[in-house]
C-alpha cells in the first residue's frame, strides 16, 4: 500500500505542488516565528547577562510603600551609603550610578533612536571598568559628554564634536571627550547612552549627592552571595535592598523572554491563521484527486484491499505530501527568520547581532504541524475514497456526483450562523469587559455556519454577478456557470480567500472607528493651539512652561503637572495646572458646578467624582508629597477624557509641596493661531530641543493616524500570509477545473471558441470565485467590525461607527486581482490545451 | 468498382485535400500517419471515411477539419487554404464554417439542449436563424427537450443534440468523428438517418469517420484507407458491400 501510495505522489507532482506550497508557508511562518523570535531572545539574553559583569551585588533603594497619609518616596541613596559598601568585607570596590533620560541629537538636529531608548549616566571616575574606552578621554565637568560608539558611527559623531542633547527642557551642547563601547541592552535595541562625570550627571539628572543604585564588586575569593549577605549587615536594612548580579541577569532573562513571548504568541496567531486558511486547500486537493481516482481505487478494492487499506493509502500519501512541505516549510522558516532579523536592521531597529537558533523544538514543531495539518485535512476525503465501491471500477461513470444532499449541511450552517448572530448581537449589549468571551464564541460560530453555508451562498451571490459576467458573452456564462458546478468546491477555495479578508476588514474598520474617535476626543477638548510634550513621554522641567509663557505671540499657558497625594489612605495623582488659564485652554464639558480652579477650589473629572462619591461642592483633604495637609473644594465636576482627567489643582497651590516639579504636557495658546511661523517661534524658544515635540491639534491628529496606519499595515503585512495562501488555492482549484474539464475545453475549442475565449472563460471562473470569497469575507467582516465597535465603543463617548468605503473597495479590488492573478497559469494551460486528445472519447 | 458523379466535381468541393501528408516524430521512431492523400468533399454529398485501426482515417478528418495541423500538402475547405492560417483564423473557420460530432457527444453538462446547440453561434455572437433553428430541432425532435440538461438525456437524445448543433449554423461541411460509436443500434440509425436527410433535404455536406459498414451505408459514397493512403472508394455503398470489401480488403493486408 505504501508503494501505491507513493507512486501516486510521484504521479501528482503538479498538482500536489500548490497543496505543497500552501502548507509549507503555513509552516514557513510558525518555523520563522519560532526561529526569530529565540534567536532575539538569546541574544538579549546574552547581551543582559553581559552587562551584568561588572556587578556582584547591586544595591537599591527600597521604595517605601504609601501609607495611611503619606506618600509613597524612594530614600536616596548616599555617597556615606557608598563609602560604607565599598568598605564593607569582601568589596573590591563600589561604584554609584546614576541614569536619567537623555535625549541626544543627530548632526541635522533630529533625535537619534525613538525617544524611548535614550538613555543618560555617570562616567565613574578616570576609568570606569563597564565602559571601556575606544577613543578619547572620560568626560570631565559640565561641558563634556562621553557617547556609546553606535550612536557615534550612526550619527557619525566623533571626538571633539559639540553634541546637543537635552535631559528635561534646556538644550546643551558639551563636546564628546570620548567614545566607549558596552554591553547595555538598551544600547544593542538601538538606544543611545551618553556619559556625564558623575557629579555633572548627579546634577543633571536632579539628584545631587545621591546615587540611583550602587554596584559592588566582590574581591577575589568571595562569592556573590557571601558579598551580598555582608552588605545586608553593614547596610541599613529598611532603605535598601540587595540583589546579586546573578540574579538581576536572571531577572532580566525572564523578563526578555515572557516579552518574547507574547510577541511569539502573536505572530503564531497569524501563522495559525495561515495554516487553517492551507487546510482547505489541503481538502480540497485530495477530494479531487481521490474523485479522479474513483476507478483505480475501486480496482484496488475490487483486487481485495480492505476500507482501511483505501484510507491509510490515501493518509500516508498525506503524509509524504506533509513531510515534504514540513521540511521545505522549515528551511524557508529559517530564512525568513534570519531576513527577518535583518529587515528590523534595515528598518533602524537594531537588533543585536548573535548566531541564529534553531531549537529541536522548532524542528519538532515544524514538522508537526506540517504533517498533523496535512493528514487532518486529507483525512474526510481519505475516508470517502474508502467507500467508493469495488464495481466503480468497471462502469465508466468516473467523479463521484457532487449534487448530493445539501439539506443537512444547509440547517446545520444555519444553526451555526444563526446561533452565532444572536450571540455578538447579544455580546454587543454588554459592558466591554464582560462581552469579549461572547463575543469571540459567537465570531467562531458565525464564521463556522458561513463555511458551512457557503455552498448555498454560492447560487444566488454568483446569479447576482450574472448581468455584469453577460457582457462577455459566451466565456462570462459558461464561467458562471462552471463556478457554481461543484458548489463545494466553491466554497471552499472562496473560504479560504474569505477567512482572510474577513479579518482584514474587520480590523480596518475597528481602527478606522477607533481613530476617529480617539482623534475627535483629542480635538473636542482642547481650545489650545499646541501642546508641548517630551518625545518619550518623559516629564518637562517647569522651565519649559516658563520659556513658552515669555514668547511672543504666546497668550497663555499651563502646564499638567503631575504630582502624587494621598486622599484617604489612597494613592491618586493631582494635575497641577495654571487656574487662570485652564479655561481658555480647554473645553472639558462641565457637568455640575461652575468652572473654577484656584485656591482650594479644585475640578474633578466626572470619574473620579463618582468613584470618590464626591459632587460639586464637596470637600476633602490632600496629604501631598512632603507630608502637608490641605482641605481642598470640588467646584466642578467636568467630563474627562483620555487626555484630560482626574483632579485638577491650581499650580500656586499645588507647586510649593513639591520637591521636584515636573510636567506631563504643556498646553500654549497663541493670539495669532497655529501656524507654521508660530510652530517655528515655539521651538526657537525652547532652544530648538530634539527632545521636545510641539503639536498642533492637527499633528496631534496625525499621530494618532500614523500610528493606526502602523498598526494596520503590521496587520495587513502579516495577514498577507493567509491571502498568498488562498490565492495558492484558486490556483489550485482551477487547475482541477481545468484539467477535469479538459474535453469540454477541446470541444469548445473545436466548434471555434478561441484561446482569448477559452482563457477569459477560466478568468472569469477565478474571479466569480475570488470575488464571492471577497464579498463574503468584507461583510463579515463590516459586521464584527460593528460589534466590536458596539462593544468597546460603550467606553468611549466619541466612538461613531467610520465605514472605510474607499478601504473595502480596494479589497474588493484586491480580491479581483487574485481572481485574476491566480488563473494566469491555469488559463494559460486550458488555452495550450490539445484539442485532439481531449475531445478523444476514452 | 464504378464511379458515377452524383454532381458537377469541378465547381461545388465543400472541402478538399490534395498531396495531404502527416509525419509524426522524426527518424527512426518516424510514423507516417497520412502519405499524399488527395480526395475531395464535394457539396451535398455524404461521405463515409473507412479504414481498419491506424489506418489514418482521424487523422484525416482532423486536418481537413482544422483541428489538427499537417506536415505537407493543402487543404482547402470552400476557398480558404487551411495550411497558412493562424490558430485564431482556424478557430474562426471552424466555427463559421464547420459542424462538428463527436462520438463522446461532447456537449455541456451546465447547459441545457437549446443553449447547446446554439452555443456555436453564442460564442460567435450571431444570432441564430430562427426558423432554421425550429426546422433543425423539428427533424431531430427534440422539441420538447430543449430545457433538459445532458445528464438528464439519453444517450441518442445526446447525439441527436450534437446533430442539431452541427447542424444549427449552417456551416459549409459537418465532420463527424465515429458518431454513432456510443451508441445502441437504434439510436445509431436515428442518427445517421437525421444526417442523411440533412444532406437530401437540406443539402448539407456531410464528412463522417467509422468503422462500421452499417454506418457507412447511409452514406452516398466511402473512402477507403490503409496505412494513411486511400485504397479504395465506394458510391451508393450497402452494409454488405462495405463488409465484402472490408474483409476482401482485410484478408488482402494479411497475406501481403
Amino acid at each position: 500500500m505504501f508503494r501505491t501510495a507513493l507512486r501516486n505522489v510521484l504521479a501528482h507532482k503538479a498538482r500536489l505542488l500548490m497543496t505543497v506550497l500552501a502548507v509549507m508557508l503555513g509552516v514557513a511562518f510558525v518555523s520563522g516565528t519560532l526561529v526569530f523570535t529565540n534567536t532575539i531572545s538569546d541574544t538579549y539574553q546574552n547581551s543582559s547577562a553581559k552587562g551584568f559583569d561588572q556587578v556582584d551585588v547591586a544595591v537599591r533603594p527600597d521604595y517605601q510603600e504609601s501609607k495611611g497619609n503619606k506618600v509613597g518616596k524612594t530614600p536616596e541613596l548616599t555617597q556615606a551609603l557608598l563609602d560604607r559598601s565599598a568598605r564593607t568585607p569582601g568589596a573590591a570596590s563600589a561604584i554609584g550610578v546614576v541614569s536619567g533620560f537623555t535625549a541626544l541629537a543627530d548632526k541635522d538636529g533630529k533625535l537619534i533612536g525613538g525617544g524611548f531608548q535614550s538613555q543618560g549616566g555617570n562616567y565613574w571616575g578616570a576609568k570606569d571598568p563597564r565602559y571601556p574606552l575606544v577613543e578619547g578621554a572620560a568626560p570631565r565637568g559640565a561641558g563634556q559628554v562621553a557617547i556609546d560608539s553606535e550612536t557615534a558611527k550612526r550619527a557619525g559623531y566623533e571626538v571633539g564634536d559639540k553634541i546637543r542633547m537635552s535631559i528635561d527642557g534646556p538644550v546643551l551642547s558639551p563636546t564628546v571627550t570620548g567614545i566607549f563601547t558596552t554591553d547595555d541592552g538598551n544600547v544593542a535595541a538601538g538606544g543611545s547612552l551618553a556619559l556625564f562625570d558623575t557629579a555633572t550627571a548627579q546634577k543633571l539628572f536632579g539628584k545631587t549627592g545621591t546615587y540611583d543604585e550602587i554596584d559592588v564588586k566582590a574581591a577575589p575569593g568571595t562569592s556573590q552571595t557571601a558579598l551580598r549577605a555582608a552588605l545586608d549587615k553593614t547596610l541599613p536594612a529598611k532603605l535598601v535592598e540587595t540583589t546579586t548580579g546573578k540574579q538581576l541577569a536572571d531577572d532580566q532573562a525572564e523578563l526578555i523572554s515572557s516579552q518574547m513571548g507574547s510577541f511569539r504568541q502573536m505572530l503564531l496567531v497569524f501563522a495559525g491563521i495561515a495554516l487553517f486558511v492551507g487546510t482547505f486547500i489541503i481538502a480540497n486537493t485530495f477530494t479531487m484527486l481521490v474523485a479522479q481516482r474513483t476507478k483505480e481505487l475501486a480496482l484496488l478494492r475490487a483486487v481485495g484491499a480492505s476500507r482501511r487499506q483505501v484510507t491509510r493509502s490515501v493518509l500516508i500519501e498525506a503524509f509524504v505530501v506533509g513531510t515534504v512541505a514540513g521540511v521545505t516549510g522549515l528551511v524557508a522558516g529559517i530564512g525568513i527568520g534570519a531576513g527577518m532579523r535583518s529587515l528590523m536592521g534595515a528598518l533602524d531597529a537594531t537588533v543585536p547581532d548573535g548566531p541564529l537558533v534553531v531549537s529541536g523544538g522548532t524542528v519538532a514543531t515544524a514538522l508537526a504541524v506540517g504533517i498533523l495539518i496535512t493528514m487532518l485535512a486529507a483525512w474526510l476525503p481519505g475516508r470517502r475514497a474508502a467507500k467508493i465501491p469495488p464495481v466503480a471500477a468497471m462502469s465508466s461513470v468516473h467523479a463521484q456526483a457532487t449534487a448530493k444532499s445539501l439539506v443537512l449541511r444547509n440547517t446545520l450552517g444555519a444553526l451555526f450562523a444563526g446561533t452565532g448572530v444572536a450571540v455578538v448581537l447579544w455580546a454587543t449589549t454588554m459592558n466591554s469587559s464582560d462581552g469579549q468571551a461572547p463575543m469571540g464564541i459567537g465570531a467562531v460560530l458565525l464564521i463556522i455556519g458561513v463555511f458551512i453555508l457557503t455552498p448555498l451562498l454560492s447560487r444566488p451571490l454568483i446569479a447576482a454577478a450574472a448581468p455584469v459576467l453577460r457582457v462577455f458573452g459566451t466565456a462570462g456564462k459558461l464561467a458562471r456557470q462552471n463556478s457554481v458546478r461543484n458548489p463545494r468546491r466553491t466554497a471552499a477555495t472562496a473560504s479560504a480567500l474569505m477567512i482572510g479578508l474577513t479579518l482584514i476588514t474587520g480590523m480596518t474598520v475597528m481602527a478606522g472607528s477607533l481613530q476617529k474617535s480617539i482623534d475627535k476626543m483629542a480635538s473636542a477638548a482642547i481650545r489650545a493651539d499646541y501642546i508641548v510634550s517630551m518625545a518619550n513621554g518623559h516629564e518637562l522641567s517647569p522651565d519649559v512652561d516658563r520659556k513658552l509663557d515669555a514668547t511672543d505671540g504666546v497668550t497663555t499657558t499651563s502646564p499638567l503637572r503631575n504630582a502624587p497625594s494621598r486622599i484617604d489612605g489612597e494613592t491618586e495623582y493631582l494635575t497641577g495646572v495654571n487656574g487662570s488659564a485652564i479655561g481658555k485652554l480647554t473645553d472639558l464639558k462641565v457637568d455640575s458646578g461652575s468652572f473654577r480652579v484656584g485656591g482650594g477650589q479644585v475640578v474633578v473629572d466626572s470619574d473620579t467624582a463618582k468613584s470618590r462619591d464626591w459632587t460639586a461642592g464637596s470637600t476633602f483633604t490632600v496629604h501631598y508629597e512632603d507630608g502637608k495637609a490641605q482641605q481642598l473644594t470640588v467646584s466642578a465636576v467636568y467630563e474627562g477624557n483620555e487626555l484630560i482627567r482626574g483632579i485638577m489643582v491650581d499650580n500656586r497651590t499645588l507647586t510649593p509641596h513639591l520637591s521636584d516639579p515636573a510636567d506631563m504636557q504643556v498646553l500654549v495658546k497663541t493670539a495669532d493661531g497655529a501656524s507654521d511661523a508660530t510652530k517655528d517661534r515655539l521651538e526657537k524658544a525652547l532652544g530648538t530641543n530634539p527632545a521636545i515635540k510641539v503639536q498642533s491639534k492637527q499633528d496631534l491628529s496625525d499621530d494618532i493616524a500614523q500610528m493606526f496606519t502602523l498598526i494596520l499595515n503590521m496587520v495587513y503585512g502579516l495577514l498577507a500570509m493567509a491571502v498568498l495562501v488562498a490565492v495558492l488555492g484558486v490556483i489550485n482549484t482551477l487547475a482541477m477545473s481545468v484539467f477535469e474539464r479538459s474535453q469540454e475545453i477541446g470541444m469548445l475549442r473545436a466548434i471555434g471558441l478561441d484561446r482569448k475565449g477559452v482563457k477569459r472563460m477560466v478568468r472569469l471562473e477565478s474571479l466569480v470565485i475570488s470575488l464571492f470569497g471577497g464579498v463574503l469575507g468584507i461583510g463579515l467582516g463590516v459586521f464584527f467590525g460593528w460589534a466590536a465597535g458596539e462593544l468597546l465603543g460603550t467606553k468611549m463617548a466619541t466612538y461613531e461607527l467610520v465605514l472605510p468605503w474607499g478601504r473595502m473597495a480596494l479589497f474588493l479590488l484586491g480580491a479581483a486581482f487574485v481572481g485574476v492573478l491566480a488563473a494566469l497559469w491555469p488559463a494559460r494551460r486550458a488555452a495550450k490545451l490539445n484539442m485532439l486528445s481531449a475531445i478523444k472519447a476514452e | 468498382m464504378t464511379t458515377t458523379p452524383i454532381a458537377d466535381r469541378t465547381t461545388s468541393v465543400a472541402a478538399r485535400a490534395t498531396d495531404l501528408s502527416k509525419i509524426y516524430g522524426q527518424g527512426e521512431t518516424q510514423v507516417v500517419a497520412l502519405d499524399r492523400v488527395s480526395v475531395e468533399f464535394r457539396q451535398a454529398e455524404f461521405t463515409a471515411i473507412m479504414g481498419p485501426s491506424g489506418s489514418g482515417k482521424s487523422t484525416l478528418m482532423h486536418c481537413v477539419a482544422g483541428l489538427d495541423t499537417f506536415s505537407s500538402g493543402s487543404v482547402r475547405i470552400g476557398d480558404t487554404e487551411l495550411g497558412s492560417l493562424k490558430d485564431k483564423q482556424l478557430t474562426k473557420l471552424r466555427r463559421d464554417k464547420i459542424g462538428f460530432i463527436f462520438q463522446a457527444f461532447n456537449l455541456l453538462p451546465t447547459l441545457t439542449a437549446l443553449e447547446n446547440i446554439t452555443l456555436p453561434m453564442d460564442i460567435a455572437g450571431r444570432k441564430p436563424d430562427k426558423q432554421w433553428l425550429e426546422s433543425v430541432i423539428q427533424m431531430v425532435g427534440l422539441k420538447d427537450r430543449l430545457s433538459h440538461r445532458p445528464s438528464q438525456l439519453s444517450g441518442g437524445q445526446q447525439q441527436r443534440v450534437a446533430v442539431a448543433r452541427a447542424l444549427a449554423s449552417r456551416p459549409d461541411i459537418i465532420f463527424g468523428d465515429e458518431p454513432t460509436g456510443n451508441l445502441d443500434s437504434r439510436s445509431g440509425a436515428e442518427v445517421l438517418g437525421f444526417l442523411r436527410n440533412s444532406v437530401r433535404e437540406l443539402g448539407q455536406t456531410v464528412v463522417m469517420v467509422t468503422h462500421d459498414p452499417v454506418a457507412a451505408a447511409y452514406a452516398d459514397r466511402v473512402v477507403f484507407l490503409a496505412d494513411g493512403r486511400i485504397v479504395d472508394e465506394m458510391y451508393r455503398p450497402t452494409a454488405d458491400n462495405v463488409l465484402d470489401f472490408m474483409k476482401q480488403f482485410d484478408a488482402k493486408g494479411r497475406t501481403s
